[in-house]
């Protein structure tokens, strides 16, 4: 069964540690600034979250790439930057909407998440399960009401925002977030 | 059912791809005018610096994948005209080429403008393989270089030819570099950037003509400040235009490329257009406008195909965007990135550090966005203009830091912590 990453931001307390497992498994030195999974620090709420590639079916970056260097691994279901044939054009990091493939100019590619293969870091180094790997279907509801709750509108609809009702609610941020 | 695509470049790839997978039985045939299998234009600058060989710029690359795949791919065959009442396209040489629904994909071609001068021998466009064999046989390193333009492709073929060592110069019109893409202060950076590296840059400056150069130097390109800078190789890179001229006659209707409607159709029915040479709809401006730019061939083509196989499938709309790597200074730019009337934006320069980023709104929606000396991220701003996602409070963060962007996006779009308490009830 496929599997996914599920992140849960409001058990993350920051702690870096799937930073440095991503770039020591990736890079092979402990550089946070390296890691394809980022924590991202909200200082106002003391809140942290950490956030990748969710590994999404439209494939923006791979579609995007000129040169075939991104591909589907049909045993994981990522999309892997193949870095031999990268050329390094970036096309990719401004198709991908969700802002996670990123350039790296010390190897003059870009770089994603890709699972590690089956057996990702973070998860692993995650002290409080605010990373998990778990099956694709099991994060896939959740994300599909998160989303129902968040779909595009145009501003100045829904003045008075719909209210989630009767579901036990997952990642239904409030207007404008936070 | 014939499938017939006009043009092997991104679009017409993927749309050969996509009517594969949706209409297995019919035949899909590609007629690419250019000798080489399938490539990218998007490779040819790190093909300009020997990064990457003539296979590394090919769209596809496994052993026989297009025949693999059932695509029929023609190459080094033209398309001179159309008959769209007998639905051929018709070949230079006299061959005709029969098809129930037709897909052009024809790209565009480098302008040349009309210099004195522009014809002798050395002076080229840097646009396809061909081109780009010339050029790597003329920028020795030492050689002198004179790049005309610095438009997106002008700035993007730079740093292969600072990379081979040349001595450059470039020359442009407009009073900063890549004018459609960057604004005055960015543009201005950019400018600065190169010019610390040793490039030679003029702005609002038109070069008057090419003439015989000296001192060893086949070619002098004469400005219009009443300079003139000697050159081994001059290259072109002035702008592109739509390849429609074959169109005429055929009832196909072209402006600055060819007209579509949502479902990328053209004027005549069972003809569809996408890539460079589709005047297609903009996310932004709701306009139908030739945004020239790879992530937008790729939307057309799959979408181009549905339509042809059966499918409706409507084009939401394209956000024009593009990325920019010049000498190693990264900058983007995204949907309206110069503003909207009645909008509002967001702005942070740091010049000593060549940053710098620049966000548009309008009311608490991101309708555009620009950035210098940026990698990480950057796709977000895509994300959030054309998920139209409200900002809400973070628009105002935003306004005091617009480098948060990210942040802005995941508090906008994922759960934060505020539904702990739900979670764990």
């Amino acid at each position: 069964m496929l599997k996914a990453l599920k992140l849960e931001p409001e058990k993350c307390t920051g702690c870096l540690q799937c930073e440095m497992a991503c770039s020591f498994e990736n890079t092979g030195a402990f550089n946070p600034a390296k890691s394809r999974i980022k924590v991202f620090t909200f200082h106002d709420e003391g809140r942290f979250a950490p956030y990748t590639c969710t590994q999404c079916d439209e494939a923006w970056c791979m579609h995007a790439c000129p040169v075939e260097a991104i591909v589907l691994n049909m045993a994981t279901g990522s999309k892997d930057v193949l870095s031999d044939v990268c050329v390094g054009c970036k096309v990719c990091t401004i198709a991908c909407p969700f802002g996670t493939v990123n350039y790296e100019a010390d190897s003059g590619k870009v770089v994603k998440c890709d699972l590690c293969g089956g057996d990702p870091w973070c998860a692993k180094a995650c002290p409080t399960g605010a990373i998990t790997y778990v099956a694709a279907d099991d994060t896939g509801m959740e994300r599909m009401r998160a989303w129902a709750q968040q779909a595009p509108r145009e501003a100045g609809a829904h003045a008075n925002p719909p209210k989630a009702k009767e579901v036990q609610v997952f990642n239904v941020p409030q207007q404008g977030g936070l | 059912m014939r499938h017939v695509i006009i043009g092997a470049g991104p679009a017409g790839v993927v749309a050969a791809e996509t009517l594969r997978k949706l209409d297995p039985d019919s035949n899909v045939t590609m007629l690419s005018h250019e000798p080489e299998p399938p490539y990218s234009r998007m490779a040819i600058p790190y093909y300009l610096v020997e990064q990457v060989g003539e296979q590394g710029t090919w769209l596809r690359k496994g052993d026989g994948y297009f025949e693999n795949n059932g695509i029929t791919v023609r190459t080094g065959v033209k398309a001179e005209g159309l008959d769209t009442q007998a639905k051929q396209v018709k070949l230079a040489g006299g061959d005709t080429v029969p098809y129930d629904k037709l897909l052009i994909a024809t790209g565009s071609h480098p302008i040349v403008p009309p210099l004195p001068g522009v014809d002798r021998e050395g002076v080229h466009t840097c646009w396809t393989l061909e081109d780009s064999r010339h050029i790597i046989e003329r920028a020795k390193e030492g050689s002198r270089v004179v790049l005309i333009g610095a438009g997106f492709i002008g700035c993007i073929i730079l740093e292969s030819l600072v990379m081979r060592k040349t001595r450059l110069t470039v020359i442009e019109q407009q009073n900063r570099m890549v004018p459609r893409m960057m604004d005055d202060r960015a543009g201005g950076l950019i400018k600065k950037w190169c010019q610390d590296k040793g490039v030679t840059v003029h702005t609002s400056t038109t070069v008057e003509s090419i003439d015989e150069g000296g001192d060893g130097h086949p070619l002098a390109v004469r400005m219009d400040n009443g300079e003139s800078a000697q050159a081994d190789l001059v290259i072109v890179c002035v702008g592109v235009k739509a390849n429609t001229a074959f169109l005429e006659g055929s009832g196909v209707k072209a402006d600055q490329g060819i007209l579509v409607d949502r479902h990328l159709q053209t004027s005549v029915e069972d003809v569809y257009a996408a890539g460079d040479v589709a005047q297609g709809l903009d996310f932004n401006t709701g306009e139908y406008t030739v945004q020239a730019i790879q992530p937008t061939a790729a939307d057309h083509g799959r979408l181009a195909a549905n339509n042809m196989a059966g499918y409706p499938l409507k084009h939401q709309g394209s956000v024009n965007m593009n990325v920019l790597d010049t000498l190693g200074l990264i900058s983007t730019s995204f949907g309206m990135w110069m503003g909207v009337d009645g909008g509002d934006s967001a702005e942070l320069y740091d010049g000593d550090r060549f940053r710098y980023i620049n966000l548009q709104f309008k009311d608490d929606v991101l309708v555009g966005g620009s950035s210098l000396g940026m990698t990480d991220h950057v796709g977000v701003m895509r994300g959030l203009i054309q998920s139209k996602v409200r900002l809400g409070k973070w628009k105002e963060r935003l306004k005091n830091d617009p480098t948060r962007i990210m942040e802005a996006y995941i508090a906008c779009t994922q759960a934060i912590g505020h539904n702990a308490r739900v979670l764990s009830a």
